[in-house]
C-alpha cells in the first residue's frame, strides 16, 4: 500500500509541476503582468472599491460586499461545523465509557489573576479588530476568533464549568444562529426593498443617519461582519468545549 | 536551471508541501496522522493562491493608506482646510490644496486582493473540516478503542459479520 | 418577490435550518414541521424559477447577487446565479427528493439519532441548501464553498449513526477533502490563466485568448475532473461510497444516495459544457476513447460487485456506482471522427441528452429504492436479503413500490429507466461505441437477476415467526398484514408515481435538454 501511494503521490506531483513549468505559459512568481493580476476584475477591485463603498481595505470590501454571498456561506460552514461536532460527539448524562476527567489542582493564583487583567483587554482588542477591519487587516472572522479565544482562556485558566457558567452551551448555539440570521437578514432587507439579495446600497432608505448608497454599503459591511463575529466566537468556544471534554461538557482541561 | 527554480520558487514549495500532505493522507495508518496530512494538504493550496497575488517586490498590501482619504470621493468633496487635513502628518506639501477629483489607486502598487479573499474562505473551510474530522475521530476512539486503521478495519469487519 | 426566486430557494431553507437549530433546543416538536415548510418553500421557488426560465426568450435567467450585474461592472465582480433548462430541472429534483425524504424520516430520526433531532434536521436542510447552491451557481469558487457546505453536512449526518458509520464517515472525509481540494487547485490554475472566476468569463477568456493549447489549462481540466470524479464515485475512485452510504442512518442514506452523486454529474456536465466548452473538451482532448472504456469497466464492476452482496443497502450502493458509469460514459459518447473545432454539438447530442435525462431518472429511481428498502428493513428487522422473506404479505404497498423501482432499474417501459437506457444506447449506436451499449445491456440483465432474486424471496418466502420489536411473539396468520405508517408510505408511493411520470414525459424532458444543448452549441451562452 505504501508503495502504491508513493507512486500516486509522485505522479500527481510531477503532473502539477508540468503544469507550472512552461515559462511562456505560466507566470513566474511576482509578475504584475499575469492574467490574474491584469484582469479587469482585479483592476476594478483596486481602483473602484473606495468609490463604491468608501472602505479602504479592499480585501474586506470584496469579502463582505462584492463576494458577500460567499462569506455568508462561509459563516454557514462554521455553523455546520459547530452543529456537526455537537451532534457527533455530544453525549448526555453519564453514559458511555471513560471517566470524567477533572483537574485535581485548584486554579493557580498567578494564572487566574493575570487572566483577570488580560481577558477584558483581549475582548476589547477583538472588538477593535472587528470594527477597524475596514481600514486595517481585520474583520469579522479575525475578531470572532480572538473573542472565542478569550472565552477559551477563561476555560483554561479556571475550568470549563466556570466558563460555561458565563457562556453556556445553549447560549453559544443561540448566538451562532443569531449571527447567520443577522447576515441573511441584511440580505433579505435588500430583497424587501426591491433590490437583489445582499445589495446593501438600497438600505440607506431604512438606516438612520445614512444618506448615500456608499455609506450604506460601509455600514452594511460592518453589520454583516458583526453577524459573522457572533457565529465564529460562539462556535470556536463550542468546539473547544466539546472536543476537550470528549462530548461531556464538564470537567476537561 | 537555477533561474527556473528561482522564478517559480513558490510553485515548487506548494507542490512539495502538497505531496507531503497527500502522502500522509493516503499511506499513514494512524487516523491522526492522516488528519495532519489533510491539514498540510489544504495549507499548501492556500499558499499557492496567496503566492499568485504577489505583484512585485514594491507592491503594497491591498489596503489603501491613510484610511483611503486621498482616494475617497466623499472626502474630496469636503473642504481642504477642514480640521482633518492638519492631522495628516505623512502628507507634507502636496495634499494641502483643494482636492477636486480624488486620485485613482495605481493597480500595480497593490497586491491582488481577490486570492486573499478566496483564501480567507478556504482557511475557514479547512478549519471546519478539521474540527469535524477530529470529532469523528474522538467518536471512533470512544467506540472502538483504537486509532490505527488496520485494527479498525478488522473490528468493523467483525461487526459486519454479526 | 417572484424575480428573486433564484436566491429565495436557497434562503428559505437556510432560515428554516437556523430556526430549527435554535427553536428546537426548547421545543423539539417544531423541527419536522419547520423542515417541511423550508423544503416546501424551496420546491415552490424552484418550480417558479423553472417556469420563468422556460418562458424567457433565450431560456436562461441570470441573477446577480449584491447587484453587481454584468452590464455596469466587469463580469465576475460579483457572484452570478444562472438558471437554465438543465439546472432548472435538477433544482426541482433536489427540492422534491429532499421534501419526500423529510416526510419519510419521521419514523427514523427519533429512533436512530435520539436526542439530536434539531441538529439532524438543521443539517438536513443545510445539505439541501448546499446541493441546490451547487446546481444554480455560475461562479467557480462559489461552487467550491457550496460543495463544502454539502460535504460537511453529509459527513456529520453520516457520522451521527452507528459506530460503523463513524469509520465510514472518516474515510469519506479523507476522500472528499482530496476531491474538493483538487477542484480548488484546478480553479486556481484557471484563475491564473484567465483572471476570472465566473464560468462565463472563464469560457470567454479561454476562447478569446486561444488558450486551448496551454498545458496549465490542461492540468487544470485534469485536476477539476479528478476532483469531481472522486465526488461522483467514478470507479475506481469509488471506494468510499459503499461504506458511507450503506452504514449511514436510514434517512441520511435516503437523501444522500439519490442526490450527491447526481449533482456531481451535473457539475461535470456544467464544467465540460460551460466552463471549457465543447470545442475544447471534444475537439482538443482525445479522451473520448479511453473514457468510455473506463465507464464500461465501472458499469461492469458495479454490477458484478452488486451480485455478491448479501446486504440489501450495500447492493444498492454498488448499483449506484454502475449508474454513475452510465452517466459519465454517456457524456463522452462521440460521433465517429470526433468533433472538429466549430462543429456543432449535435453529433454528440444523444449521449448528452441521455446523461442529462439519466440524472433526473436515476435520482428518482435511487430515491424510490432507498425509501422502499428503508421501509423493508424496518419490517424485516434486518438488512440482509435472505431475511426479506414473505414481505409481500406483510407490507404489500411497500413491496409494490419496490417492484416499480426494480423495474425502472432494469429498464422496463414505461418507467424512466427504459427511456434513459434508450437514449444512452441510441447515443452509443450513433457514436459507434458498441461496447458501451453492450455494457448497458449486461447491466440490465444483472439488475434483473438481482431484483428478481429479492422479489422471489419477498413473495414466495415463508414469513418467519419472529419476535417483533416489543418482544411479543406474534402469530402470523395467512392474512396478517402490518403495513408501514403513512409517513413512510406517502413519499414512497409518490416516488414510484414519479418514476412512471418521468418516463411518460420523457419527450418533454429530452426536448428541454436538447434546447439547452442547442444554446451551448452556439458558443458561449450555455
Amino acid at each position: 500500500m505504501k508503495k502504491l501511494s508513493g507512486i500516486i503521490v509522485l505522479i500527481v506531483g510531477l503532473l502539477l509541476l508540468y503544469g507550472v513549468s512552461d515559462p511562456d505559459d505560466f507566470p513566474s512568481w511576482g509578475t504584475p503582468d499575469s492574467p490574474a493580476n491584469k484582469s479587469p476584475v482585479s483592476q476594478y477591485f483596486i481602483t473602484d472599491t473606495i468609490v463604491d463603498t468608501e472602505v479602504p481595505n479592499m480585501v474586506t470590501a470584496v469579502l463582505a460586499d462584492y463576494r458577500g454571498y460567499d462569506t455568508m456561506f462561509e459563516t454557514v460552514v462554521i455553523f455546520v461545523a459547530g452543529l456537526g461536532i455537537f451532534s457527533v460527539v455530544r453525549v448526555f448524562g453519564h453514559s458511555g465509557s471513560g471517566r470524567v476527567v477533572t483537574a485535581d489542582t485548584k486554579p493557580d493564583m498567578i494564572i487566574t489573576n493575570t487572566c483577570r487583567l488580560l481577558i477584558p483587554v483581549i475582548q476589547l482588542f477583538a472588538l477593535y479588530v472587528l470594527a477597524h477591519g475596514h481600514s486595517s487587516p481585520g474583520g469579522g472572522f479575525q475578531g470572532g476568533v480572538i473573542l472565542g479565544a478569550s472565552f477559551i482562556l477563561v476555560a483554561l485558566a479556571w475550568d470549563l464549568d466556570t466558563a460555561l457558567k458565563r457562556f453556556s452551551e445553549k447560549q453559544a448555539i443561540i448566538c451562532a444562529g443569531i449571527g447567520i440570521l443577522i447576515y441573511a437578514g441584511f440580505g433579505l432587507a435588500s430583497v424587501f426593498l426591491g433590490e437583489e439579495f445582499l445589495n446593501y446600497g438600497i438600505i440607506h432608505r431604512i438606516l438612520p443617519g445614512v444618506d448615500s448608497p456608499e455609506m450604506a454599503r460601509y455600514y452594511g459591511m460592518l453589520g454583516v461582519e458583526i453577524g459573522v463575529m457572533f457565529t465564529v466566537a460562539s462556535v470556536m468556544f463550542l468546539i473547544y468545549g466539546l472536543l476537550a471534554t470528549r462530548g461531556r461538557m464538564t470537567g476537561g482541561l | 536551471m537555477e533561474e527556473f527554480i528561482h522564478s517559480r520558487f513558490n510553485y515548487w514549495i506548494y507542490v512539495i508541501l502538497m505531496m507531503i500532505g497527500l502522502w500522509g493522507m493516503i499511506s499513514k495508518n494512524n487516523l491522526i496522522k492522516k488528519l495532519i496530512g489533510m491539514s498540510i494538504f489544504q495549507t499548501a493550496i492556500i499558499l499557492f493562491y496567496v503566492s499568485i497575488a504577489v505583484k512585485s517586490e514594491t507592491a503594497n498590501i491591498p489596503i489603501l493608506p491613510h484610511h483611503g482619504h486621498d482616494f475617497s470621493p466623499k472626502v474630496a468633496l469636503a473642504h481642504a482646510d477642514s480640521p482633518y487635513h492638519e492631522e495628516d502628518h505623512g502628507d507634507h506639501n502636496g495634499h494641502h490644496t483643494h482636492v477636486e477629483t480624488p486620485k485613482v489607486p495605481d493597480p500595480d502598487g497593490y497586491a491582488n486582493p481577490l486570492p486573499h479573499v478566496l483564501m480567507l474562505t478556504a482557511i475557514v473551510v479547512g478549519v471546519a473540516t478539521l474540527g469535524l474530522a477530529l470529532a469523528i475521530t474522538q467518536k471512533i476512539y470512544r467506540e472502538y478503542g483504537t486509532l490505527e486503521e488496520d485494527e479498525l478495519l478488522e473490528k468493523v469487519r467483525a461487526d459486519d459479520h454479526d | 418577490m417572484i424575480e428573486h426566486a433564484p436566491v429565495l430557494l436557497m434562503v428559505v431553507p437556510l432560515f428554516a435550518a437556523v430556526f430549527c437549530a435554535l427553536l428546537g433546543l426548547r421545543w423539539k416538536v417544531v423541527c419536522l414541521p419547520l423542515t417541511i415548510i423550508g423544503l416546501g418553500g424551496a420546491l415552490y421557488f424552484t418550480i417558479i424559477a423553472f417556469l420563468q426560465v422556460s418562458a424567457s426568450p433565450d431560456h436562461q435567467i441570470s441573477y446577480f447577487l449584491g447587484g453587481w450585474n454584468a452590464s455596469d461592472f466587469p463580469r465576475g465582480v460579483g457572484i452570478e446565479y444562472r438558471v437554465d433548462l438543465l439546472n432548472g430541472m435538477v433544482l426541482i429534483v433536489i427540492a422534491a427528493v429532499a421534501l419526500l425524504v423529510a416526510i419519510f424520516s419521521k419514523q427514523f430520526v427519533p429512533r436512530e439519532t435520539p436526542g439530536k433531532e434539531p441538529q439532524y434536521y438543521a443539517l438536513f436542510l443545510l445539505l439541501a441548501v448546499g446541493l441546490m447552491g451547487m446546481t444554480i451557481t455560475a461562479d467557480a469558487f462559489n461552487l467550491y464553498v457550496l460543495l463544502e457546505v454539502s460535504s460537511l453536512t453529509s459527513y456529520a449526518l453520516i457520522a451521527m449513526g452507528s459506530r460503523r458509520a463513524s469509520v465510514a464517515a472518516f474515510q469519506y472525509i479523507i476522500m472528499g477533502t482530496i476531491g474538493a481540494s483538487f477542484y480548488l487547485l484546478g480553479v486556481g490554475y484557471l484563475y491564473i490563466k484567465t483572471g476570472s472566476l465566473n464560468m462565463q468569463g472563464i469560457h470567454d477568456t479561454l476562447i478569446g485568448e486561444g488558450l486551448h493549447d496551454s498545458p496549465a489549462v490542461y492540468v487544470a481540466f485534469l485536476l477539476i475532473f479528478v476532483g469531481v470524479w472522486i465526488k461522483l464515485a467514478f470507479f475506481p475512485l469509488s471506494a468510499w461510497l459503499p461504506n458511507a452510504y450503506s452504514r449511514a442512518p436510514t434517512a441520511t442514506g435516503c437523501i444522500i444516495a439519490p442526490l450527491m452523486t447526481k449533482v456531481s454529474v451535473y457539475i461535470m456536465l456544467r464544467i465540460m459544457l460551460t466552463v471549457f466548452g465543447p470545442e475544447y473538451v471534444y475537439g482538443e482532448l482525445s479522451w473520448a476513447g479511453p473514457m468510455v472504456w473506463v465507464a464500461v469497466v465501472a458499469i461492469i464492476a458495479g454490477s458484478i460487485l452488486a451480485l455478491g452482496q448479501k446486504d440489501l443497502r450495500r447492493m444498492l450502493t454498488y448499483l449506484i456506482i454502475a449508474e454513475v458509469g452510465y452517466m459519465v460514459g454517456g457524456a463522452w459518447l462521440l460521433a465517429p471522427g470526433g468533433m472538429a473545432r466549430g462543429e456543432s454539438l449535435y453529433s454528440t447530442a444523444t449521449g448528452l441528452v441521455g446523461t442529462g435525462y439519466h440524472i433526473i431518472s436515476d435520482a428518482a429511481m435511487t430515491l424510490c429504492l432507498f425509501l422502499a428498502v428503508g421501509a423493508m428493513i424496518v419490517k424485516a428487522g434486518s438488512s440482509r436479503i435472505e431475511d426479506m422473506k414473505g414481505l409481500f404479505r406483510k407490507c404489500p404497498v411497500t413491496m409494490a413500490c419496490f417492484v416499480v423501482g426494480a423495474l425502472a432499474m432494469i429498464g422496463v417501459p414505461p418507467t424512466c429507466g427504459f427511456f434513459s437506457k434508450w437514449y444512452l444506447i441510441s447515443g452509443a449506436f450513433e457514436a459507434g461505441r458498441w461496447e458501451f451499449a453492450a455494457a448497458l445491456l449486461v447491466s440490465s440483465l444483472v439488475n434483473a437477476v438481482l431484483f428478481f432474486r429479492i422479489i422471489e424471496f419477498a413473495y414466495f418466502g415463508k414469513l418467519p415467526e419472529v419476535d417483533d420489536a416489543h418482544g411479543h411473539h406474534q402469530h402470523h396468520d395467512e392474512g396478517g398484514m402490518e403495513e408501514n405508517p403513512p409517513s413512510m408510505l406517502v413519499p414512497l408511493v409518490l416516488a414510484s408515481v414519479a418514476l412512471i411520470a418521468i418516463g411518460l414525459f420523457n419527450k418533454e424532458i429530452a426536448g428541454y435538454l436538447s434546447q439547452f444543448l442547442n444554446t451551448v452549441a452556439m458558443g458561449g451562452q450555455g
